[in-house]
């Protein structure tokens, strides 16, 4: 097997065995409905972790998703509700709004050359800020159009219901892995995360790709934020608080490195279920509280950090995990 | 060097806090009013010190981590663990002394760990620093079995809300942590340490520092402050909140030290710059709230001055100002 893969592999297994065990405690959990609940309760940070797979290829960091889900939410309820647009109006501008907001936060970290988990730092105070400002309520959101996405589901054999914005979230995965290794923006990605001076050198416009890739988290951020508003049915300034880590997590533990140049958009999806997994076990057990959440996600995070070392000091490749911090 | 200049007085954080003050008296003319009731001193003023000692505390652990390129990203969940392991030993009825020593050992035990994942394993800081940020507050949260725990301990409550020569008891503590951390890294040879660490970890070990004992040290000593700005932060409202404890604060903490000029590149740091970092940071808070403006703004405001700190700091713009100052036959910026 191609030594690329292994990780990837790893963490297809851990989830399968981890899987298998859930199901051994708790046989309910192998049906349907728990698979697609699965990807309607995480379509959003799925979405947004596409993005953070791209930013974290490249050796960056996006600090500001979490936040740029809270200002989407409100701004497609402020959109729609006060000012009475047509909800896919409302969201052509949101998207528009997300990705001009990422555009700046690249520009910034490429023409200052500060670190990006600094610059993301600013742009979440700043996304926060506008939300709140825009709102301090939640603002529900009674449209025909809501209702009629979020009724919409196609019906699995075993009463699953496979909803639009899970199936949403499985179409970002599919067009994401395209992006990343089949199209020419894929690969300078690939190229300015393992090395970006001799990206530049190979002629890679490292400008351009890096305000494209923070735009990108940021537009995919901003759908995050409107599949948010259509699970809920609301546009919250608080909404997704620390989502940002949640989505750098199920990036790590789908085998990405952090210092970038290496990943898989699909290890994202691994990681994004896995972290589901861990959520759904906790329900199907009752007993333990939400909070064990928390720590077994810290866990599983440190567990693949490990891992990765590892399996990169063993292919001899230390020196680049000893790179310089981002 | 060792007169003092004019350039040195009229440092731009100087000057921004003089500015901010100045704007918050013109929003507030009671502003600089300070009376002494009680035994000790009120007044908005005193009120900046006060609340903005967690920061200050958290600031000082963190100056030398960020002067060695490293970043503790837990400090926030660290206080949450600390104020829940405080709250819970003063609820069964420890003395203050078990109280605290046991909240700083538990913050002396994360900082351990984030230092032994940097220094040993060799992780990137900001990652394994997210590990603790994520599982803290779940521990915080296992620790106070969900609830808010509440205490009535008067002398743990002394620490957050007490006085000490008429001066609150979180900047007492938050000045004498900063004048005893100035000390040992200024008159000790732990602050070239960590300047050569920050300017080149392989140089530094190349000429036979130890750096993974001192970079374990800082974030031991980082966890240290997070740990003891926790216990503050509890006893300020009698109570430990494993959710909202510290939330937040790591951001301001890392703000207040680039604020007080620390570089982010690592080489050059001042721990009593960066505690007048958090004060800025703070009058700013303080300055939004008078103000009447809603609270929303300060976020706003925050990302703001990032932003302008970034453009200053940023070597690109250095260099076409200095340029322009060349070409002026001036002498380039400080």
């Amino acid at each position: 097997m191609n030594p690329r893969y292994r990780p990837l592999a790893a963490t297809t297994l851990i989830f399968i065995v981890a899987y298998g065990l859930c199901i051994a405690q708790y046989p309910a959990m192998w049906s349907t409905r728990v698979l697609g609940n699965f990807l309607t309760d995480n379509a959003f940070l799925g979405i947004a972790a596409v993005g953070a797979t791209f930013v974290i290829i490249s050796g960056g960091i996006d600090l500001s998703v979490g936040a740029v889900v809270g200002l989407a939410g409100v701004l497609s309820a402020v959109l729609i509700t006060t000012l009475g647009l047509h909800p896919l109006a409302a969201f052509a501008i949101v998207l528009v709004v997300a990705a001009s907001f990422g555009a700046g936060m690249g520009a910034a970290i490429h023409f200052l050359r500060v670190p990006p988990f600094i610059v993301t730092l600013a742009g979440m105070f700043m996304a926060r800020g506008v939300a709140s400002i825009l709102t301090q309520d939640s603002i529900p959101i009674d449209h025909e159009f809501y209702r009629t996405i979020s009724g919409l589901y196609y019906r699995l054999p075993g009463g699953g219901r496979l909803s639009a914005i899970g199936l949403l979230m499985l179409l970002v995965f599919l067009v994401g892995g395209l992006i990343a290794h089949k199209t020419r923006f894929g690969s300078y990605v690939y190229a300015i995360g393992g090395n970006q001076t001799s990206a530049a050198l190979m002629g890679v416009p490292v400008g351009l790709t890096t305000i494209g890739i923070y735009a990108l988290g940021s537009f995919l951020g901003g759908l995050a934020g409107i599949v948010y508003s259509l699970y809920t049915s609301s546009g919250y300034p608080l909404a997704a608080v620390g989502m940002e880590l949640d989505a750098i997590a199920a990036v790590v533990i789908g085998g990405t490195l952090l210092t970038g140049g290496y990943g898989f958009i699909f290890g994202t999806l691994i990681g994004v279920m896995l972290q589901g997994l861990v959520q759904t076990y906790i329900v199907f057990d009752g007993t333990l509280s939400s909070w064990w959440t928390k720590i077994a996600i810290g866990l599983l995070l440190f567990m693949f950090i490990l891992l990765q070392k590892l399996v990169f000091s063993a292919q001899g490749r230390r020196p680049r995990m000893q790179k310089a911090p981002a | 060097m060792k007169r003092l200049h004019l350039s040195d007085i009229a440092r731009p954080q100087l000057l921004a806090l003089a500015c901010i003050l100045l704007l918050n008296w013109l929003v507030f003319p009671g502003f600089f009013t300070v009376t002494w009731q009680d035994g000790r001193l009120f007044g908005s003023l005193i009120d900046v010190i006060n609340r903005g000692a967690p920061v200050a505390i958290l600031a000082v652990g963190m100056t030398a981590i960020i002067a060695t390129r490293g970043v503790d990203l837990s400090v926030g969940a660290v206080m949450a663990v600390a104020g829940a392991v405080a709250a819970t030993a003063a609820v069964v009825g420890q003395p203050l002394i078990v109280t605290l020593l046991g909240a700083l050992l538990v913050g002396l035990a994360c900082g351990l760990w984030n230092g032994a994942l940097v220094a040993f394993l060799g992780m990137q800081p900001f990652v394994a620093t997210l590990v603790l940020m994520v599982a803290g507050r779940g521990l915080a949260q296992l620790i106070t079995e969900g609830s808010i725990v509440t205490f009535s301990d008067p002398a743990l409550i002394f620490v957050g809300t007490g006085s000490l020569l008429g001066l609150p008891m979180p900047a007492v503590i938050a000045l004498v942590l900063m004048i005893a951390a100035h000390l040992v890294m200024r008159r000790t040879a732990m602050g070239l340490f960590v300047e050569a660490i920050g300017t080149n970890r392989s140089a530094a070990s190349y000429t036979g520092l130890r750096t993974r004992t001192v970079i374990l040290t800082l974030y031991a000593f980082g966890g240290l402050c997070a740990a003891l700005a926790g216990v503050i932060a509890a006893a300020d409202i009698r109570g430990a909140d494993a959710n909202n404890a510290g939330l937040w604060l790591e951001l301001d903490a890392i703000l207040a030290v680039v604020i007080g000029g620390t570089s982010l590149m690592g080489g050059r740091f001042s721990i009593p710059m960066s505690v007048l970092g958090a004060v800025i940071i703070q009058a700013m808070n303080t300055g939004i709230l008078v103000s009447g403006l809603p609270p929303e703004f300060n976020l706003i405001v925050k990302a703001s001055v990032i932003i302008l700190i970034l453009v200053m700091q940023s070597d690109r713009i250095g260099e076409l100002v200095s340029r322009r100052f060349a070409r002026l036959k001036l002498r380039g910026k400080s």
